[in-house]
């Protein structure tokens, strides 16, 4: 019998760091207090991003170089997902163009959703990619909003020859409530955070790991790999006291350069630990939310077998520096600037017309050619190959992973875009198929015809009279 | 027998109204004001014309659907008014309607309605509107400017030309518009500007500058067509006929396969080609006498001069910094000051461009009158996005040409 574990990590990071200077250079004067946090940087998701997108960007990563057809469970855990009915893992599913006869489901209502996700695939049969994903929107001059960042990870989990395995587990479950957002709101309502951090997160987590270190027959000084994802400086630590692990071993819970990324951020630490863990490594992962999971993993000598495609420092890596808090508050919503007649375009999506099209519009199927072996996109009844008129001859042809170039491009400044100048072109595959589409994650000086692209699922418009959003992918340049 | 349309049909009279913004009139006005020129020029009853076509692209602006708002505004005598729409070139197509009815004898008057009303929109620039169902989900709609913008950055690739190279030849593709302008009184913009202001006027889509962008204006522009044979029975001694009328629509291949480099308008290419061969021209950079095209933006008119084979490849921008389009020079194009300072109301376009070549191979243009009075005038009339349209050319002459 093979081994059950953990087969692939992979994570996501969007591109813009906003600088936290920059938050209290505007907000100071009225939340003098959080001065102390004005450092370092966070990540924050495009204005066409969404836990959905940024999902399957984590997806992407950990599936670099695995089979997809092996995924027999598609499952996205978060607290922002932003259908509350309509799979949030089905469109995940679409996206990475899965087959259709696999199961999904969602996962949220919790801090720990990720973890409890995790850990039911863990205790499974099936082999179950597990996505999680966050974009926060903590209220302007907030402690929050200093903290928050928005990331994603994922953990392909079956059979076969894990990199690490669960050794133990342990679950509290008690209504604890430290902070509380009801379904639909924007915005958290926090607790003093004294009494967080004495009753919450010390008294229920303490005998929790110690009762999953009993289980596990060892002491906390065996621990290599000590994640709290714990956006409270100094908890993780006094964890680590408590049960015994060395400061050497708490994990760094990136709050300089990313942020906590809510539900996600236990994934995302995971995959942050594996990127660099070494085999017989003991990993301890202990997410806390109306009580906490803790989740003991050995690495095995697989680990240096399986690397994501970027992994959290390769994302982190990929960045824009940026200071304008303005843009960030209006691409949540938080800031109504007059965005003018043109943005009164009505996006109505016909969900008929979805379902018909939908491996184009979501997973970027095009067609191929079976008698010229024309590339196109999208696929049509009568091939574009203009010396050969087949009609029926196109097979699927996912274009998702394939790598492209810029054709023709325009930065258009007319156009409504929540980040003008709007910058779009066509751009020509690698081995044929050619499109026009949207390109995002550019700062400008980087777009020239020739340019590499690589393909992202973004939000393509959203329909603000029905609060539905369209997705489709958009190019951003190759990385 | 004469090859095509050649020939077989002469124009009878044409109209135009004033284009701008013409916030005082519904379009249903703007179509009679070009209606009541066209007919007093033809010199007929309303009763004689057999069957009308109303090209319109934005129908939803202003006058609705159909052919009833042409019917109802010239209170037309019960007669079959169809209502067609292909972009930008929608006023030609108009054209084409009357012209094949006056040619296949089904009809021996016909008349071509274009018009538009676009400043009832409430901001500059053309509307925002869907595309369909299906492309909405997967397309880009993007601005006009943003959709023509892109030749520039493929011409330069191709072409190997400067960026700022490019800039000057467009530039000076509107600065000429804008000195024809100045002279036309029915043009929108009557207003010359210089290099300097075109080089640095606000970006609207790289490298587009303000200039670089025709008006969006209300208007419309009627033409009137029978045979030479009714023509000259009704009087006219100055026959002006159709000497060619081609349409090539994409077909997908520019936009989805991977022969198009971006930089050209294949649809041009084509029609040109068989418009040249039903006409007769064999050397189009010396046979033709004026041009109208859709110079819509400043890089449209450049590359179409290579497109329509006046210009070699990758040569057009010097043509046109060498002044060879220039009112004065070998051969004038936009001498009414075209899209770009006449203005642009869409479906009103494409016969705008046959009103003026009629008025010069007439001798009737005024101040902006060529010396010599033209004998073939092309006028190319685009609707669409460079990697997606539907491109037409008319070319009309003297009858004994």
């Amino acid at each position: 019998m093979s081994d059950f574990g953990i087969l692939a990590f992979g994570a996501y990071v969007p591109i813009t760091r906003l600088q936290r200077s920059a938050i209290h250079a505007t907000n100071g004067w009225f939340a003098g207090g959080l001065g102390g946090l004005a450092k370092g940087e966070k990540a924050v998701a495009n204005w066409d991003e969404d836990s959905v997108t940024m999902a399957v960007e984590a997806a992407r990563d950990a599936l670099d170089g695995v089979d997809r057809a092996s995924v027999e469970r598609v499952v996205i855990a978060s607290t922002t997902l932003p259908f509350a009915d309509r799979q949030n893992a089905g469109i995940v599913k679409e996206a990475l163009n899965l087959p259709d006869a696999v199961g999904a489901m969602d996962v949220t209502g919790s801090q720990r959703a990720a973890t409890s996700a995790l850990l039911v695939a863990l205790e499974g049969r099936t082999t179950t990619l597990v996505c999680a994903a966050e974009i926060a929107t903590p209220r302007p001059a907030s402690e929050r909003e200093m903290t928050a960042g928005d990331a994603a990870a994922a953990l392909l989990i079956g059979g076969g020859t894990p990199i690490a395995k669960l050794v133990a587990s342990q679950s509290v479950t008690v209504d604890f409530v430290d902070h509380f957002r009801e379904a639909g709101a924007a915005h958290d309502y926090d607790w003093e955070a004294r009494w967080v951090r004495d009753e919450g997160f010390a008294r229920i987590m303490t005998p929790a790991i110690a009762a999953l270190l009993a289980k596990a027959g060892i002491e906390g000084d065996a621990i290599d790999h000590f994640i709290v994802p714990v956006a409270v400086k100094g908890v993780p630590e006094m964890l680590a006291k408590k049960a015994g692990v060395s400061d050497a071993a708490v994990a760094d819970g990136l709050t300089a350069t990313l942020g906590h990324a809510g539900a996600a951020h236990a994934l995302v630490m995971l995959a942050a630990a594996l990127e660099g863990a070494k085999p017989g490594a003991r990993i301890l992962l202990a997410s806390f939310g109306q009580g906490c999971d803790l989740l003991l993993f050995e690495v095995t000598d697989a680990i240096g077998s399986v690397k994501s495609r970027l992994g959290v420092s390769g994302w982190l890596a990929r960045r824009i520096e940026s200071a304008n808090y303005a843009k960030y508050l209006f691409h949540r919503g938080l800031l109504h600037l007059d965005r003018g007649m043109r943005a009164e375009h009505d996006s109505k999506t016909a969900l008929t017309a979805l379902w018909r099209n939908r491996k184009a519009v979501l997973g970027l199927v095009g067609g191929r050619c079976t008698k010229t072996g024309t590339v196109q996109f999208p696929k049509s009844e009568v091939s574009v190959n203009a010396n050969d008129y087949a009609v029926g001859t196109q097979e699927d042809y996912p274009l998702a992973e394939v790598s492209a170039k810029v054709l023709t491009w325009t930065a258009d400044a007319l156009t409504y875009s929540s980040d003008p100048p709007s910058y779009y072109g066509n751009i020509d595959f690698d081995g044929g198929g050619r499109m026009m589409t949207e390109f995002t994650d550019f700062t400008g000086g980087a777009l020239d015809v020739g340019a590499d692209l690589r393909m992202m699922f973004r939000i393509k418009a959203y329909d603000e009279n029905r609060r539905f959003r369209r997705y489709f992918w958009k190019a951003a340049p190759a990385f | 027998m004469a090859k095509g349309i050649r020939d077989k049909v002469a124009i009878l009279g044409m109209g135009c109204a004033k284009f701008g913004e013409r916030w005082d009139k519904d379009e249903d006005q703007l179509m009679l004001e070009a209606y009541e020129e066209a007919m007093a020029d033809a010199g007929i009853e309303a009763s004689r014309i057999d069957a009308a076509w109303l090209g319109a692209a934005f129908d939803a602006q202003n006058i609705g659907p159909s052919g009833i708002p042409l019917a109802v505004a010239l209170r037309l005598p019960d007669i079959g008014v169809t209502k067609v729409e292909n972009y930008c070139a929608s006023g030609t197509e108009s054209f084409r309607g009357a012209v094949y009815a006056v040619a296949s004898g089904a009809c021996d008057i016909a008349l071509a309605m274009g018009a538009e009303k676009l400043k009832d929109t409430g901001y500059g620039g053309l509307p925002v509107r869907t595309r369909g169902t299906t492309h909405d989900m997967i397309g880009i709609t993007g601005s006009a400017p943003g959709n023509f913008a892109q030749l520039a950055s493929a011409y330069r690739g191709v072409h190997g030309v400067d960026k700022d190279d490019l800039k000057r030849a467009m530039a000076h593709v509107s600065v000429k518009s804008h000195a024809n302008g100045a002279k036309n009184p029915k043009a929108h913009l009557q207003k010359a500007v210089t290099m300097e202001q075109v080089l640095n006027a606000p970006m609207i889509a790289e490298p587009l500058g303000l200039f670089d962008c025709c008006g969006v204006s209300d208007g419309a522009a009627c033409a009137i067509v029978t045979t030479p044979k009714i023509a000259r029975a009704l009087g006219k001694t100055d026959i002006v006929t159709v000497k060619a009328l081609q349409l090539a629509t994409s077909n997908g291949w520019e936009m989805q396969a991977s022969g198009w480099n971006g930089s050209y308008f294949h649809t041009t290419r084509v029609a040109a080609t068989k418009a040249y061969d039903e006409a007769g021209i064999t050397d189009p950079r010396e046979q033709l006498s004026l041009i109208e095209v859709h110079d819509c933006f400043s890089v449209t008119e450049l590359v179409t001069m290579e497109d329509l084979h006046i210009s070699k490849e990758g040569r057009g921008w010097r043509d046109v910094l060498d002044g060879f389009f220039d009112a004065d020079g070998a051969l004038p194009c936009q001498i009414d000051g075209g899209l770009k300072c006449f203005g642009h109301p869409i479906g009103a376009s494409g016969l705008r461009m046959i009103y003026e070549n009629y008025l010069q191979i007439l001798g009737r243009a005024g101040e902006r009158q060529r010396q010599n009075n033209p004998v073939f005038a092309l006028s190319h009339n685009l609707g669409g996005m460079p990697n997606q349209n539907v491109s037409s050319i008319a070319i009309i002459g003297r009858e004994d040409a």
